[in-house]
């Protein structure tokens, strides 16, 4: 693969970035209160006296998120720091009850690990890369403001203030908007399999915080600039892109990258400056005097890594060596954890309806769900879980075919049924009288009548033209409205045509 | 009959359960006791409606044969640092005026599931930051204690828990809780003649009670003698999931366990406790403490807490470091006073909420404890201050394995007359010299009144016990107690 650059008049700049992956974890109530995190719900509806930093209220952990950014740190492979400290960083803002967040700035719960991401997820032989993750820590998030809701006051919802937030920061290891796309879907990828964070991008439950700066090749780094709340990987990939080129184009006016918080407009494509280094905040980060350190004992650890479930990385390997699957199919169903649990569930369900392996199962599976579960999905607007369709009953019209009770052909005539009516494949088939014919007198009764009729055709077939045989396999499965076992036509054909 | 008023805890718990009297005549007794002592400043609120109607539940289950709690029928004072549901709490600041909790700060429920009753909220030093009671925007405390003479100067009642020593000394209210940071349960009581003690750190939960330094804020009884404060601390204390650094442990009972005879016990002697600009009555009471307990049964031993000297500096970086951070809630956005000035926007509401809002000392704390966080200044005092924490903590433990007991005097002069002080932090802060180490050891330390100096104050002996051992605190405090004999009290002028 190319090395990525950005062309200036002067020369070539090469991009360095790094990451700061703000991810929600997935758990009931926030991180300090019992106030539920549920997304979307009325306006400070909830909020705890914590939450709301009324006199005297105490945080206390929710042991929850601790073992979540614990258990994502053994999914990266990460350190995992048996005593950790959580610290205030005190700042003024409306949506911020206490006067400051409690985060962990001198002693995380997660240090050094790493992700390896696939530059080219399409291209199996892709080169891949591995990107260093410096830590984890967890944290509370802010409260939201409305300047919207009145001509001269600002409101404040606290129903996200205090909801637990892993901060997954990267090491500066990516080099192209490319590699900090492929980050992100990567580790977005684990933290759904880890079940730490849903990863929902649109909703705010991730987001990222995008330092960049660039350098000429063998240059000292340059001065970084740091781009906040980026909510999706589209625009992730344009900020690396703009902030780049914005920088370069600086550089070569004979100005200097200045060290600031960046906001990225995707309306008018382009980043504007926040607050330059001056105006930066004095944390002031101290222990925070209300919590004890974190502690975590062996028994903790040892339930967080037994309850890990398969990666992403190893379950590929299994597919491919274990299922023999395509690498290209291997990585498309291990990308995500769903279409992965989906795949395993339906071929479970084949295995025990056919009585089959799962290797012998597992390539039909996989093409029927990559191309005809995904292609419908596709055209009703609908993700995975939102399927019409569920596992069992794919199976079950997988099954028919796999017993040869329909050919392929048919079985795709009864998924539209199935996605129209919402019937069984069993029944489809039985009241629509699918059930392919296997009966050899009833098919050798149909060839003879075709043979009859085309002995024009049967000369050239005779006379060396073989490729006429797919005709007559049309012409056989047409009168039998195609429920012909192919396989049986095929063998009926030859032995007329040839003798 | 006895003037109801004259008793404590234990004859006033026996009284009403033994039907000598009702516990609505004792509510009713302290309320006429409380609206003839407005002189005092001693309450931001008084509460006696909620006196009668909690007195007159504990007596309906008398009658009706139920069990009564370890204080059914004692009335107390509630400083007014605790949250009370639907009673006005302020930690005598006006960023707070108004300000009326819809939650029960658990030390106080506690005391109210034991039958105590609430006769008003004390004033206290602003945030409880202050050694005089000076600091409150609802008025200075004063002291029932006067020189005498002719010199009718109005003294401090001490801080910041003022108003609870100003009360129990006046004979307003039986006891009242206290807190204590840096001596704020112990420099009170001992300038007032009453007794007081600040149990192990976690031994009370902090639950709903405003936060000055949450390292070192602990709640305690004040009382009239050793035996209240045992029934009292029983009362207060105990686990609280609601505060991560409570002490999951189960609450002695500390007034069965009361015995004053120490033979076999060791009372250690901190030399270094003998500073210049000590009194030679605080002197001489200290010497005569040694006595007492060597008189118990106790072996007096010389011991050394080397660190002493640098306890009071690192206080004032810690205490000021977390206050800073812990007051930046009263921001006007949510409850509270809130001023916003014409065409303000956030930053300008901010900051004129909190100019009118604090007072002078909370506001010179809010600066010092800023400053020594920031960015460049943080390892050179906060660090440090840390560090020097963790030695004297050290020192005690050292101590601890030579002797079960520490002595030494609770305050470095008796009371001082109002304005003496306060424009002089420095010498305000120097009030709690010897109160502030077992504050940052986290230690239960106890003041008892041993004397009169030579202008006829009170004076109150220290003693600092072992992490838990608030037993042989008690134990020590009773046998000085005991021999002490402490019966003076402040002419009434009030």
């Amino acid at each position: 693969m190319n090395k990525y650059t950005v062309q200036g008049a002067t020369g070539e700049f090469e991009v360095v970035i790094g990451l700061e992956v703000h991810a929600q974890i997935s758990t009931q109530s926030k991180l300090f209160s019992g106030s539920s995190t549920e997304f979307g719900a009325e306006q400070n509806t909830q909020v705890s006296l914590v939450d709301a930093a009324m006199p005297g209220m105490l945080p206390v952990p929710n042991m929850e998120c601790m073992r979540q950014a614990v258990r994502t740190g053994m999914a990266l492979g990460a350190q995992i720091n048996k005593y950790s400290r959580f610290d205030r960083k005190n700042y003024f803002y409306a949506d911020l009850p206490q006067g400051y967040q409690i985060s962990q700035l001198y002693h995380p719960i997660v240090g050094e690990g790493e992700i390896e991401v696939t530059l080219d997820e399409k291209d199996p032989d892709s080169a891949t890369k591995k990107i260093g993750v410096e830590r984890i820590h967890v944290e509370q998030d802010a409260g939201k403001l409305m300047h919207d809701q009145h001509p001269t006051s600002s409101y404040v919802d606290l129903n996200r203030c205090g909801v637990a937030l892993m901060e997954i920061v990267s090491k500066p290891d990516m080099t192209s908007p490319k590699e900090a796309g492929a980050y992100v879907k990567k580790l977005r990828s684990i933290l759904r399999y880890v079940g730490s964070c849903d990863g929902n991008m649109e909703q705010g439950s991730m987001r990222a915080d995008v330092n960049v700066s660039v350098r000429r090749p063998g240059e000292e780094l340059g001065t970084r600039t740091e781009t906040k709340n980026v909510n999706s990987i589209r625009f992730l990939m344009q900020v690396v892109e703009i902030e780049a080129r914005r920088q370069v184009d600086l550089i070569e006016d004979g100005g200097e990258v200045v060290q600031e918080t960046r906001l990225f407009d995707p309306n008018r494509m382009e980043t504007r400056s926040m607050r330059s280094k001056e105006d930066a905040h004095d944390y002031r980060y101290f222990p925070d005097p209300d919590l004890l350190p974190v502690e975590l004992d062996d028994a903790f650890l040892e339930e967080c890594r037994s309850s890990l479930p398969e990666l992403p990385d190893e379950k590929r390997e299994r597919y491919e060596k274990e299922l023999g699957l395509t690498a290209y199919n291997a990585a498309v169903l291990t990308a995500e954890s769903e279409t992965s649990y989906w795949f395993e569930e339906l071929l479970a369900q084949s295995v025990e309806r056919t009585g089959k392996s799962d290797k012998d199962l597992a390539k039909q599976c996989a093409n029927w769900l990559l191309s005809e579960l995904f292609g419908a999905l596709n055209k009703l607007s609908v993700t995975l879980e939102e399927s019409p369709v569920s596992p069992s009953q794919g199976a079950e019209l997988l099954s028919l075919v796999a017993d040869g009770t329909i050919s392929g052909k048919i079985a795709k005539d009864v998924f539209e049924i199935m996605l129209e009516t919402k019937q069984g494949a069993e029944q489809i088939v039985e009241e629509k009288g699918l059930k392919q014919v296997s009966d050899t007198g009833a098919i050798e009764a149909a060839i003879n009548t075709i043979i009859a009729a085309n002995e024009d055709k049967v000369a050239q077939y005779r006379g060396g033209n073989e490729r006429l045989l797919g005709f007559f396999v049309g012409q056989t499965m047409k009168a039998m409205q195609g429920k012909a076992n192919p396989q049986i036509v095929n063998e009926i054909l030859k032995k007329k045509l040839d003798s | 009959m006895t003037d109801i008023t004259e008793l404590g805890i234990a004859a006033i718990r026996d009284g009403v359960a033994g039907g000598d009297f009702t516990a609505v005549e004792v509510a009713e007794a302290f309320n006429a006791n409380i609206a003839a002592a407005l002189a005092l400043n001693a309450f931001i609120v008084e509460t006696p409606e909620i006196a009668l109607n909690m007195a007159k539940s504990v007596d309906d289950d008398r009658a009706a044969g139920k069990e009564l709690g370890k204080m059914a029928g004692v009335p107390i004072g509630m400083k007014d640092l605790f949250c009370t549901e639907g009673t006005q709490t302020t930690a005598a600041s006006n960023i707070l005026g108004g300000f009326v909790p819809q939650y029960e700060s658990t030390v106080s429920a506690n005391l109210w599931k034991a039958g105590a009753g609430m006769l008003g909220k004390l004033n206290l030093d602003q945030f409880a930051m202050g050694s005089s009671n000076e600091t409150s925007a609802f008025g200075n405390v004063i002291s029932p204690w006067r020189i005498g003479g002719g010199n009718n100067a109005p003294l401090a009642p001490g801080g910041s828990s003022g108003g609870s020593s100003a009360a129990i000394s006046a004979r307003l209210c039986p006891a009242a809780t206290g807190t204590d940071t840096g001596g704020s349960i112990r420099q009170p009581a001992a300038f007032t003649g009453i007794t007081g003690i600040k149990p192990t750190y976690g031994r009370c939960s902090r639950w709903g009670v405003v936060a000055f330094a949450s390292s070192l804020d602990q709640a305690g009884p004040m009382a009239h003698d050793v035996r209240d404060c045992a029934i009292m601390l029983e009362s207060m204390a105990g686990f609280d999931p609601k505060d991560s650094t409570s002490l999951d442990l189960p609450v002695p009972d500390w007034e069965a366990a009361l015995n004053s005879n120490l033979k076999g016990k060791k009372v250690g002697v901190p030399r270094e406790y003998r500073m210049d600009g000590t009194d030679q009555d605080i002197l001489d009471s200290w010497d005569q403490g040694i006595a007492w307990l060597k008189d118990a049964g106790a072996d007096i031993v010389d011991i050394s807490l080397p660190h002493t000297k640098y306890a009071l500096p690192a206080y004032y970086i810690i205490a000021p470091a977390e206050a800073s951070s812990n007051l930046s809630r009263y921001d006007g956005v949510r409850y509270g006073m809130r001023e916003v000035p014409e065409g303000a926007n956030l930053q300008d509401m901010y900051a004129a909420t909190r100019s009118a809002g604090f007072g002078a000392e909370v506001k010179r704390r809010i600066m010092i404890g800023t400053y020594v966080l920031s960015a460049g200044f943080y390892d050179a005092y906060y660090t440090q201050a840390q560090k020097v924490r963790t030695l004297i903590s050290q020192d005690f433990k050292a101590a601890f394995s030579e002797c079960d007991v520490i002595l030494a005097p609770t305050t470095p002069t008796a009371s001082f007359p109002l304005g003496d002080k306060d424009k002089d932090p420095l010498s305000m802060y120097l009030n709690d010299v010897f109160a502030v180490p077992a504050s940052m050891a986290g230690l239960p330390a106890m003041s008892v009144p041993c004397g009169l100096d030579k202008d006829g104050l009170p004076l109150g002996l220290q003693i600092i016990g072992n992490m838990l051992d608030e037993q042989s605190v008690l134990n020590a405090g009773l046998a000085i107690e005991e021999r002490a004999g402490f019966t003076a009290r402040p002419d009434k002028w009030w």
